[in-house]
């Protein structure tokens, strides 16, 4: 078979299978329509508790606001690499644009635990809050996951892994920023540990399930 | 190949940054230091190449055709290129090329006009190159390398062997049948009865074209039904 002449009818194969195509929408704007689905689970949780508990735990505990506030940038940005790196050609080095915001959410959330030692006096969760953040971190994440996989296997995600380790940390950053709005109670080590092991679950399971799921996009 | 003549530009609704090179190309031409000005000249002569597979794929996403095929053609020095840098073997190359040109028509909507189509291209043809590298290594592994093996091979386990090949016989054709309509018909009539092109075209009222695509989507299937590959 000569190799030259299978390419052209390859090709010519291919060409007799064109049909026009939508062109695939730029990774912002696919990441905006994500960040919208975030954005309404907010608006119902704000619905139904308001802004005040939030609020008064922030004005008693302002690393707990930068916790927050690295916790919405790491959604963005990470969703935003994702998004970008769906597509063939654009460079790898995205992938550490949610990093800096990543390590403000979690060395704040830290600085929770020190305070446990510093002030004492500060209420903290105990081990049944603790699991109740647990429950709701994955459960909100699992359905921004899969939004985001299903959003993703339209585009061609080349490094499947890579893409599914930045769905997980968008989605378990996105439902911890959701669960600042109604968390009860302080951050303490049992908390950040939660919260860990939490974010750990949906990244594992993200990089496990949608590696497979990815790769046949 | 079929030669295109008096290629138009395509009816495209979107904007074309072809222009934008031209410009920069002319004014950069009356340079004085010669070398600067040749190299800069293959700087942007491979930049204006990129231009026009961006044109052209712009317009095969639109259902350009004649376009469409273009720029696959005007692909395959490039896909051999990014492959042979991975380290392909030559003979291997062409099994990249395809899975390429396979991959670039299903994910054609995800290429961005505005953007290199050369950068896109090369990210796909990368990546097929390492699936082939690591389909290779996992295949060299699982062959025999000892040109004595088969005399040594003890004639008792014949009974054995032949039991185990009937199974894999088994297997293949059970994965044969699992295969879509379409692409069992191309490993039937192309891989089995061993017809030619033709042949099977006139057999079966489908063009060469398809059936070659059929055939090589199969086989891939096949390969991943029997040794787990992606």
């Amino acid at each position: 078979m000569a190799e030259p002449r299978s390419n052209d009818s390859l090709i010519a194969a291919l060409g007799a299978e064109l049909v026009p195509v939508r062109r695939l929408p730029p990774p912002w704007l696919r990441m905006l329509g994500w960040l919208a689905v975030v954005a309404a689970f907010a608006v119902l949780l704000f619905a139904h508790y308001g802004d005040e508990p939030m609020l008064r735990r922030w004005a008693g505990a302002p690393d707990l606001a930068w916790a927050a506030l690295g916790a919405v940038l790491t959604a963005v940005t990470a969703g935003w690499s994702a998004f970008t790196l769906a597509v063939p050609g654009r460079s790898r080095a995205w992938v550490w644009l949610p990093l800096p915001p990543a390590l403000l959410w979690i060395g704040a959330s830290g600085l929770g635990c020190l305070r446990t030692w510093l002030a004492p006096d500060t209420s903290i969760a105990t081990l049944h809050q603790s699991a109740d953040c647990l429950v709701f971190i994955v459960s909100f994440s699992i359905p921004l996951s899969a939004l985001m996989v299903w959003l993703l296997r339209r585009a061609c995600p080349l490094r499947p892994l890579l893409t599914a380790l930045l769905v997980g940390l968008a989605s378990a950053a996105a439902s911890a920023s959701l669960l600042e709005i109604c968390h009860a109670f302080d951050a303490a080590a049992t908390d950040l540990l939660t919260h860990a092991l939490a974010v750990g679950i949906v990244i594992v399971a993200n990089a496990a399930m949608g590696g497979r799921l990815l790769s046949k996009a | 190949m079929r030669r295109i003549t008096g290629w138009n530009h395509p009816r495209d609704d979107t904007p074309l940054t072809a222009g934008n090179a031209w410009v920069l190309d002319g004014g950069l031409v009356p340079l004085p230091d010669c070398r600067a000005s040749v190299s800069t000249e293959t700087a942007s002569a491979s930049d204006q190449a990129d231009q026009r597979r961006a044109t052209w794929m712009a317009a095969a996403q639109g259902g350009d055709r004649r376009a469409y095929e273009r720029v696959l053609a005007d692909s395959v020095a490039l896909i051999r290129a990014v492959a042979r840098r991975q380290g392909v073997a030559t003979d291997a190359l062409d099994d990249v090329v395809q899975e390429t040109l396979l991959t670039v028509h299903r994910v054609r909507h995800t290429y961005d006009p505005a953007r290199s189509y050369d950068a896109w291209l090369s990210a796909i043809a990368g990546r097929r190159a390492i699936d082939a590298l690591r389909s290779h290594g996992r295949r060299d592994r699982r062959e025999l390398h000892d040109e004595f093996a088969l005399d040594r091979h003890p004639d008792r386990e014949d009974a054995s062997a032949d039991a185990e090949r009937r199974q894999q016989a088994r297997r293949l054709r059970e994965a044969i049948a699992q295969l879509p309509p379409g692409q069992r018909e191309a490993v039937e009539q192309l891989g089995l009865r061993e017809q030619s092109l033709a042949e099977a075209a006139a057999q079966t009222g489908r063009n060469t074209g398809a059936l070659k695509v059929n055939l090589h989507r199969a086989l891939k299937a096949l390969r991943g039904r029997l040794h787990g590959d992606d």
